[in-house]
């Protein structure tokens, strides 16, 4: 592929970005807003979380809403407490499903997408596809998946894998995509080789679309392991929504419900902290 | 220590052997629209040590040119020496200095600087790059981002960047071409200062004839469509030049008659 850049001397002055990224192109700015909050704000986001709590617990209260149509946060917390050593043996399940289902997902679609935007031609025909594999719910296909692999975790992880992956993939060709002929040219004239030029210019290049890709490939794939659980799982998280639903045990529910919100939001937390070191350079 | 090296004398005798022989040089783009003749039978011999300008209309095959001198692309015909070495790749004795100062924005200022190191698979010359980052006056930003840095310290550190693996040829494209009217001054004191103390052989791009006349022993006229040497102009001004021989009787002569030759060629 650099044989048909050599020809191109690029324009300074011009922004080049590459668009045309399907997916969701351009979110970063996702992981940038909400950097650099002040104290008060957060302050402010505080008293709000301990306004919404404390102002159920005090209407549940007040208008006596029954526990099995909306338990106070306070019977949510106990729940939490004593069904603990219940729920974590399936908290552990869910987070192995997701690690090891994002695992493959991220890095199947990440070398994907390292390789195919080489070759547009191929990139071209092999796009559609991907894109099926991101809009189309993963989620549908367990049903199938549990006929082919039982309900073990086997159809939980290939759902994840299928969930995660083309999202991932889709964002780094984003990223990829984005070629700077004059920083290609800058390390050739150094002598760079194509495997230097890839690690020390069009990956750093790409980073903040890759780091997209990650937290929202990851979010999926919560989304399907917990799906996938609920639909075909004797075991996880969302295996324990069912059965806690089933027996109208509402605080346990919910409780379960809070431990899925941290997860979700400790992810989010997690790549928003990765994009600051290692994507800081764009926002 | 010196790490810079020598201060020597400014004139390149015309008698110096030639550094970069470019023999018959030709080139033909395939563009959409067809193919375009971007150079057309240039020859040219830079002489060991010399600073030239090339100076010529936008579109004229100055970048082909100098991208081809710099073994980063291919010509359909014709020849570039180094010395007796045939150029076909880049080559470690040849440095390139692009337009914008084509920084990495994800790496700091050392870190910028010591990529040609990292490349080239070897310990970075500290002292050196020390001495280089004090000489363009930039000592102490050296955990700044690319980003922090104005756009004249930007073009600075891509020098430093340059010189820090000691190449003994400076391509340089339009290197001050963004810059405002007074960083653009001074950055043309800087690097005359620089090659009068490393005697490096430095090919110079412009569009600016006033810019070509203040730096070049010699400027290469060229003329577009084909991209041809119409011209190879002696610059007799005395050394250093100072920003005030811009306004000598002198200088506006020869300002003058190479705006005419390149009026003259258009009409
Ligand atoms: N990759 C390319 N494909 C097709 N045509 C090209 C390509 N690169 C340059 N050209 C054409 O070749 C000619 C010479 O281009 P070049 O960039 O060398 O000119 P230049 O003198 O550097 O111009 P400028 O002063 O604007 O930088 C121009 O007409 C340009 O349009
Ligand atoms: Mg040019």
């Amino acid at each position: 592929m650099d044989s048909q850049l050599r020809d191109q001397i690029p324009t300074f002055g011009a922004k080049q970005d590459t668009a045309g990224g399907a997916g969701l192109s351009g979110g970063f700015s996702a992981l940038a807003s909400g950097g650099g909050r002040s104290a008060f704000e957060t302050f402010i986001i505080i008293l709000v979380a301990v306004v919404i709590i404390g102002g159920s617990e005090l209407l549940l209260g007040i208008f006596q809403v029954p526990q099995y149509i909306m338990p106070k946060p306070s019977q949510i917390g106990a729940a939490l407490i004593t069904e603990w050593p219940f729920i974590w043996p399936h908290l552990v399940v869910t987070i192995c499903e997701l690690l090891i289902g994002f695992a493959i997902g991220a890095s199947i679609g990440f070398v994907l997408a390292a390789v195919i935007t080489q070759f547009p031609f191929a990139e071209k025909i092999v796009t559609p596809y991907i894109l099926l594999l991101v809009t189309t719910p993963m989620l549908a296909l367990v049903p199938l998946l549990v006929l082919r692999f039982g309900f073990g975790w086997e159809p939980r992880i290939i759902a994840v894998a299928l969930a995660s992956g083309p999202m991932v993939m889709i964002n780094s060709a984003t990223g990829f995509r984005r070629v700077d002929l004059a920083k290609i040219a800058l390390a050739r004239s150094f002598g760079a080789s194509t495997f230097q030029i890839f690690t020390k210019i069009r990956i750093p290049m790409a980073m903040p679309m890759i780091i997209v890709g990650l937290m929202v490939g990851s979010i999926f794939g919560l989304l399907t392991t917990v799906g996938a659980e609920m639909v075909g799982g004797a075991e996880g998280l969302g295996n324990r929504l069912n059965y806690y639903s089933s027996m109208i045990r509402m605080p346990q529910f919910f409780a379960v419900i809070t431990l899925l919100a941290i997860i979700g939001i400790s992810i989010y937390v997690f790549f928003f902290w990765v994009g600051k070191k290692w994507a800081n350079w764009e926002a | 220590m010196n790490a810079i090296g020598a201060l020597g004398l400014s004139r390149v005798d015309a008698a110096a052997p030639a550094k970069m022989v470019v023999e018959g040089a030709s080139k033909f783009y395939q563009a959409r629209s067809g193919v375009v003749h971007a150079l057309d039978n240039v020859s040219l011999e830079v002489r060991e040590g010399e600073f030239l300008c090339i100076l010529g209309p936008s579109g004229c095959g100055k970048s082909t040119l100098l991208w081809s001198m710099a073994g980063l692309h291919g010509l359909s015909g014709g020849r570039i020496r180094l010395g007796q070495e045939p150029i076909v790749k880049p080559h470690p004795e040849i440095a390139m200095i692009f337009q914008e100062a084509n920084l990495l924005p994800w790496r700091n200022l050392e870190k910028n600087i010591e990529l040609p190191f990292e490349l080239k698979k070897i310990a970075p010359d500290k002292a050196r790059i020390k001495a280089l980052l004090e000489r363009v006056g930039l000592k102490g930003f050296e955990t700044k981002m690319p980003r922090e840095l104005s756009g004249g310290m930007q073009q600075r550190a891509s020098i430093v960047r340059s010189l820090a693996v000691n190449p003994s040829v400076l391509l340089m494209d339009e290197p001050f071409g963004a810059l405002d009217a007074f960083t653009r001054d001074e950055m043309n004191l800087l690097i005359q200062e620089i090659w009068m103390e490393t005697r490096k052989t430095i090919i110079f791009i412009t569009h600016s004839i006033v810019e070509a006349l203040f730096l070049a022993d010699r400027i290469v006229v060229m003329s577009a469509r084909p991209g041809r040497i119409q011209e190879i102009i002696d610059v007799d001004l005395p050394r250093p030049r100072g920003v005030e021989v811009q306004s000598t009787p002198e200088f506006i002569e020869r300002a003058n008659a190479i705006k005419a030759m390149i009026d003259h060629r258009r009409a």
